[in-house]
């Protein structure tokens, strides 16, 4: 068996829609992806994950919290391509109502965003780190998805 | 084996009840002082959120509150805002609800059975490190989610954030031909289910704690009528299902928590088959018959065992509306002029796949929602699975801490808290 893929699936804030929606990707590439594709860090299907050296993180949900931040800087240091999906990955919303509150609102729930660090807005991936590609949709589109990842599969010499 | 005398045990990131969730235990003295289940899921605050919206956008806003159970956000704000506009869909809408409903569980139970709940029975870590025959399970597992998923895509447009449903029905209608396939499917995966539930039924895990169930009962086990009934006899209107409720604020949580008549309680696919049983499809009961019988239960790890059931009844009362179904795109029903000096408000409680969900909406005069209270079944469930985790801990003092911490995780699994929640378990730290 040659090199596999190593692909990371990571969700910050969100409904997880998207993570789910590679899940049900894999409803008919399981077969196809088995023996190209080691996931090596995904949280939705295994306990033991690691997170040296991955080819290829998919990175889920908007950033707002300096946990959130923080984890995202880990992960863009151990991976060789970061890849947003989902809306709330690539522009913030639907996660980032918050950021459209009026003054009211805003006072309403800021002693929930002290107390656990929220950021002051909710932010996009891009706003802290380098974003090599995009997969769209709210949840992801999934033909999108498997391109991206058919895309790195040639990119990363795995047949 | 000497007792854990002091022992500070943290699990991070445990889990996604609707997003991550954390365990934190402090033992003194060989005995359980504090066991706190943190959920720390960044809220994303959409009952401000809704607040000044069209009541019509608010189900497809709402729908994005949980990815893997997006189905059951849409039906229960759907119900609750046509409760408020004074809307009653027609039969057919009805249908299509169950039907989606029927999807969602198939689905939704099925990634919990076999993705997540499985390693664990099965001694692995993950479902994608089976081998030999057991890799068998992984098709399957793949099979039985993509029929669930095909039902609601055949309703709905697509499985999560379905696009064709909208406040009074539905734009769009299944043709025969899209019918086919999906029934189809729905028989193939069948005899899996069966097999699954062999296997859960042989399962040795046990954990029991006598807790209050509520549930949903329907006379059709459909998930969206019916009064709600509790193990101690109480049986509510939804309409009235907030009132004997207590919202408790969980300092070190950002989920608040719940309880019932002013204890902890149980929702879920568990207190379903308890109290609800005897309403499941006549072809599940003759086939599933052995593992009926398990239930009434108070282990908790009877929750699969039902989920399993529960996925074979989505197939069976999916199939008994499919077969010979002649569906007719039907125009949606439009809402009556709203009241001009006071606001309408409606009230909905289904049954998400982990138990019951509750919508209550209040419209202006303009059309635009006033204010809005949304309860998930996993901030219900709570302040019981910290009850239970206390007396896992305590039970298991006499363990190693490894041992401790797996079986807390199996035990929050067992729950199926919130979709990817099951595999949340990133890392231990022992201080």
């Amino acid at each position: 068996m040659g090199k596999k893929l190593r692909v990371g699936i990571f969700s910050f804030t969100g409904d997880e829609g998207c993570v789910i929606t590679f899940v049900e990707i894999l409803n008919y590439k399981i077969r196809d992806w088995a023996d190209k594709v080691d996931f090596v860090h995904a949280r939705v299907l295994r306990n033991k994950n690691d997170m040296a050296d991955i080819d290829v993180s998919f990175v889920e949900g908007a950033i707002a919290s300096d946990k959130d931040r923080r984890k995202l800087l880990e992960i863009r240091e151990n991976s060789k391509k970061v890849v947003a999906i989902g809306t709330c990955a690539i522009s913030g919303a639907p996660s980032n109502h918050r950021n459209f509150f009026d003054e009211a609102t805003r006072e309403e729930i800021r002693p929930i965003l002290q107390q656990f660090q929220h950021l002051e807005k909710v932010q996009p991936l891009n706003a802290f780190v380098r974003v090599d590609a995009v997969v769209p949709g709210c949840p992801i589109i999934e033909p999108t998805f498997v391109k991206v990842m058919e895309n790195y599969l040639k990119e990363f010499g795995v047949t | 084996m000497s007792h854990q005398q002091d022992l500070d045990i943290t699990i991070d990131q445990i889990s996604k009840i609707e997003g991550h969730a954390e365990i934190d235990v402090k033992i003194r003295s060989g005995e359980v002082q504090e066991v706190k289940l943190k959920v720390n899921e960044n809220k994303r605050f959409y009952e401000q959120a809704v607040r000044g919206r069209p009541f019509h956008t608010v189900p497809q806003l709402v729908s994005r509150i949980c990815g893997t159970c997006s189905v059951a956000h849409l039906n229960c704000s759907l119900e609750a805002v046509e409760k408020a506009v004074d809307i009653t869909i027609s039969d057919q809408s009805r249908l299509f609800r169950q039907l989606t409903m029927d999807g969602l569980m198939i689905r939704d139970h099925a990634m919990h059975l076999y993705l997540f709940s499985l390693p664990d029975v099965l001694g692995k870590d993950s479902v994608l490190d089976l081998e030999g025959p057991e890799k068998e399970l992984l098709h399957q597992a793949f099979h039985v989610k993509s029929a669930g998923n095909a039902l609601s895509k055949m309703i709905l447009g697509r499985a999560i954030h379905g696009i064709y449903s909208q406040v009074g029905g539905y734009s769009v209608a299944p043709t025969t031909e899209q019918i086919q396939p999906v029934i189809k499917e729905l028989r193939d995966v069948r005899p899996y289910v069966l097999d699954l539930l062999q296997i859960y039924l042989d399962c040795p895990f046990d954990f029991r704690r006598t807790t209050h169930n509520v549930a949903l009962v329907s006379d059709q086990y459909d998930y969206l009528d019916g009064m709600i009934h509790s193990s101690r006899g109480l049986c509510v209107h939804e309409e009235h299902y907030g009132e004997h409720l207590t919202r408790v604020v969980i300092p070190y949580s950002q989920s608040a928590g719940y309880e019932f008549e002013g204890m902890d309680y149980m929702v879920g696919a568990l207190p379903r088959m308890n109290l609800n049983r005897a309403a499941l499809h006549p072809h599940t009961i003759r086939d599933a018959k052995k593992f009926i019988s398990v239930f009434p239960s108070n282990n908790i790890f009877h929750n699969n065992l039902a989920q399993g059931i529960e996925i074979l009844h989505g197939i069976d009362h999916a199939l008994d509306i499919l077969e010979g179904a002649d569906f007719k795109k039907e125009a949606a029903v439009q809402p009556a002029p709203l009241p001009k000096n006071t606001d309408s408000t409606g009230v909905a409680v289904i049954e998400a796949p982990r138990g019951n969900l509750y919508y209550m909406v209040s419209i202006k005069p303009d059309g635009s929602i006033q204010y809005a209270n949304i309860v998930t079944p996993s901030a219900q469930n709570q302040i019981n699975m910290e009850d239970d985790l206390k007396l896992l801990v305590t039970e298991h003092l006499d363990k190693s801490k490894e041992k401790i911490t797996f079986e807390m995780e199996k035990l929050i699994r067992a729950y199926d808290p919130c979709f990817s929640c099951a595999s949340h378990f990133l890392k231990v730290n022992w201080t």
